[in-house]
């Protein structure tokens, strides 16, 4: 590392508080955040990450700099990233540096105002922060007669003092916050080939949370191309948590036909699918040790999606269901979607079920006692080993 | 990949040539060579350009002598698709007045609907519930300052035959000047195709309907019709089509062309006789089930069936499941897919499920019998 290196800063927010942990999350970060630039697709062999007090720095290698910012917005725990220059602990060597980036930074502004903010990594480093800040503002304003606006500039300059270098950047790019994958456990998500899912299992992984998923697929009712669909998903998946996702593929026709015939084709046929599923998938993240399961439902969002009907569905599992979009109105929900990129394969029109297996009007109030009694009928025990079994296990690469 | 193992351990039964026909082992062989051998750019002054070149005007005179026209009116596309963009686009973009039929293939049809867009004024012929448009309908549309007809020859997914010689006359009795379009992708092969005296102006063929590549087809434009190009480049294909040539995609349409139409007659003969033998068998299991398009007016290759109350994408589905590949449709608006425009012309009830098997060349009785029993079987599982 010497002056004039490029390097991105990495910063992290919330795991700064966490205490006894930090030391943990960190270990994760760093390796998470290793893992996004070293591994990701293209990448660059001769990166480095490094943790200095406060923030990481990344080598990304030369020219690789677009590369790695790209793939460290992509890092849950990052709470934003910024490409810097590394300079000298002298401040005049910081100052040169600061023109230069203004010099760049200026042009790409109708009316390039700006600010310096500087922060002190090693305290002992003299003078204060507010003073570095007001040096080198001094010495852009000599050098391009730039106004200077501490409330709202067009661009802000930063000034980091580390213990070995000092680091000066123009640009800051929010990185998704949260957590590290993994750091929280693993959940099992219930994947469809909708939009709310794959948003459910992004905020659990954002949460901490490394995922699997389980997808049930009624084949001749919905294609090849439903479940292809729903691997993609998967994969998209797994280019957040920076690791394969196991998708479990789940032949759910002839159990489906059956839990239909036992509801006689009546109102409570949704609620006997779902509770079915859960039991499924419960098995399927025991496997795994997931510790809990997620799925998209948000509250009121369809017809099936009653307090009554959540609570008649849930009681299914003993183990903890996450629905992260439970209060989401549907456009926000779209709105992560889009974000994180997998909204345009949501829409592919592919069937998740079939409308065939589906009343025209669902029960809104599930009563557990009537479903049980409904349930009776079959052997839920054998019908849950079975799909469990059949299950067919696909990796989605990111 | 078997596709087939994971379902079933019969040989696979494909009835889908309406999407696309496996390559002819002759066609790729001559891909092949001129991708390893006449590699050359045919506008190279030296003698690896020629040898292209020369390739390139032998499959010109190929393609000709298939459709009945002379070299200089076939202008080599990446498609049908692109083949029937240069007449909508090329043809009628000053066009005051436009009239297509209402189940033309969505590259004619959408090309139609931004000519609309920019103003021009579009009238659409349905055809008759028979699945055949009327010449007199069609000329009726017709006024004196329509500057393009544009109508298909074999409709794709009922594979009714259109009376598109009758259709150019009726139009151009009534407006001499306007230009008549004819998408023939699914009529070479399997119709007698000779442009030689045509009353139409303008043909669109793809090779890859014809067991020839994806991305080559070509467009007969009669000697005299005008058209702008889309694109501008070096002055390929006299200007109209300019972007160096796609030699091995030429060169295997040339030769599919030239098998296609060797073929014809005693295909389309044994083809037309299974289309029978699979509506006679699927008829005698479900006697409800409803042929689109009137027999008599139908290409020999494309069986079009519905069934009431049975959902078409699990039908499809479930053929899959035996190794019966067909394509699937229907009038209705199932969840997020588009509802086909031409079922609905034709007044298919939105419960009924369609499926369109497509035959080829290749297809033999044995697979036929399988496919009529599998079709069967699946409706029969489904109806429940």
């Amino acid at each position: 590392v010497s002056a004039g290196d490029e390097v991105i800063l990495v910063r992290w927010g919330e795991i700064f508080l966490k205490g006894d942990n930090r030391s943990f999350f960190e270990r994760a970060l760093v390796e998470r955040a290793t893992r996004a630039v070293s591994r990701s697709p293209g990448a660059r062999t001769d990166t480095k990450v490094v943790k200095t007090h406060g923030r990481l720095v990344v080598w990304p290698g030369e020219g690789g700099t677009r590369r790695a910012v790209r793939a460290l917005e992509r890092v849950f725990g990052v709470s934003s990233v910024s490409p810097a220059r590394v300079v000298a602990r002298d401040l005049d060597a910081i100052c040169a540096v600061a023109v230069e980036l203004a010099r760049v930074e200026a042009p790409k502004h109708a009316r390039p105002t700006f600010k310096v903010e500087s922060r002190r990594s090693d305290k002992r480093f003299t003078p204060g922060s507010m003073e570095i800040s007001r040096i080198v503002g001094a010495a852009v304003v000599g050098a391009l007669a730039l106004p200077v606006d501490v409330h709202a500039p067009a661009f802000t300059i930063g000034v980091e003092i580390g213990f070995e270098h000092a680091f000066v950047f123009a640009e800051v790019v929010p990185g998704p916050g949260g957590l590290p994958v993994g750091v929280t456990g693993r959940v099992e998500l219930l994947l469809s080939g909708g939009i709310d899912s794959p948003v459910a299992g992004w905020l659990c992984m954002k949460r901490g949370c490394a995922l699997g998923a389980t997808y049930f697929h009624s084949f001749p009712y919905t294609g090849e191309k439903t479940e292809d669909k729903v691997a993609r998903l998967g994969a998209q998946l797994a280019a957040w948590q920076l690791e394969p996702l196991r998708l479990a593929v789940v032949p759910f026709t002839d159990a489906q036909k059956q839990l239909r015939d036992a509801a006689g084709n009546g109102r409570l046929a949704v609620v006997l699918y779902r509770r079915a599923m859960l039991r499924v998938a419960e098995r399927i993240a025991a496997r795994s040790g997931a510790k809990a399961l997620a799925t998209g439902e948000a509250l009121a969002q369809v017809a099936s999606q009653t307090l009554e009907n959540l609570g008649v569905i849930g009681a299914a599992t003993t183990m903890p269901i996450l629905r992260p979009c439970l209060g989401h109105d549907k456009l926000d929900t779209v709105a992560i979607a889009q974000r994180i990129g997998t909204y345009e394969t949501s829409i592919e029109p592919y069937d998740d079920c079939c409308s065939l297996f589906v009343p025209d009007h669902p029960e809104t109030r599930a009563k557990l006692a009537t479903v049980e009694a409904l349930e009776s009928r079959l052997d839920l025990a054998a019908m849950t080993t079975d799909l469990a079994a059949r299950a067919v296990e696909r990796i989605c690469a990111p | 990949m078997d596709i087939n193992a994971k379902h079933s351990m019969q040989p696979e039964v494909y009835l889908d040539n309406g999407a696309t026909t496996r390559v002819d082992e002759r066609v790729a062989q001559a891909a092949m060579e001129a991708m390893l051998v006449a590699w050359g750019n045919p506008s190279s002054a030296h003698k690896l350009g020629v040898e292209a070149a020369r390739r390139v005007a032998e499959a010109r005179a190929r393609v000709a002598a298939a459709l009945g026209c002379v070299a200089a009116e076939v202008t080599f596309t990446s498609g049908g698709t692109e083949a029937n963009a240069i007449v909508l686009g090329g043809v009628a973009a000053r066009a005051k007045h436009v009239v297509v039929s209402a189940f033309e293939h969505p590259s004619v049809a959408d090309a139609a609907k931004a000519l609309a867009e920019r103003g021009v004024e579009v009238t659409v012929v349905a055809p008759e519930a028979n699945g055949v448009v009327s010449p007199d309908a069609f000329a009726a549309a017709v006024r004196a300052d329509t500057a393009l007809a544009a109508c298909m020859w074999v409709q794709n997914e009922i594979g009714t035959v259109q009376p598109i010689d009758a259709i150019a006359r009726a139009v151009k009795a009534k407006a001499p000047r306007c230009h008549v379009h004819v998408d023939g992708v699914q009529a070479l092969g399997k119709l007698a195709v000779d442009v030689a005296d045509a009353a139409f102006d303008s043909l669109a063929i793809s090779a890859h309907k014809i067991h020839g590549p994806k991305g080559a087809g070509a467009l007969w434009l009669k000697k005299g019709a005008r058209a702008r190009p889309l694109v501008f480049g070096g002055g390929q294909e006299r200007g109209l089509r300019p972007g160096t040539e796609g030699v091995p995609g030429i060169v295997a349409l040339g030769l599919a062309c030239e098998l296609a139409v060797a073929a014809r007659v005693e295909a389309a003969r044994r083809m037309e006789a299974q289309r029978e033998q699979l509506w006679q068998a699927i008829a005698a299991a479900h006697p409800h089930a409803r042929r689109n398009g009137e027999p008599a007016h139908s290409a020999p290759h494309i069986l079009s069936v519905g069934f009431g109350g049975v959902p078409a994408e699990p039908l499809l589905h479930a053929l899959e499941a035996e190794g019966v590949y067909v394509s699937a449709g229907s009038a209705c608006h199932a969840k997020d897919k588009k509802p086909s425009a031409t079922l609905r012309a034709i007044g298919v009830p939105d419960d009924t499920g369609v499926i369109r098997l497509s035959l080829s060349r290749f297809t033999t009785d044995v697979e036929i019998a399988r496919a009529a029993a599998a079709v069967a079987a699946c409706v029969r599982k489904l109806s429940t």
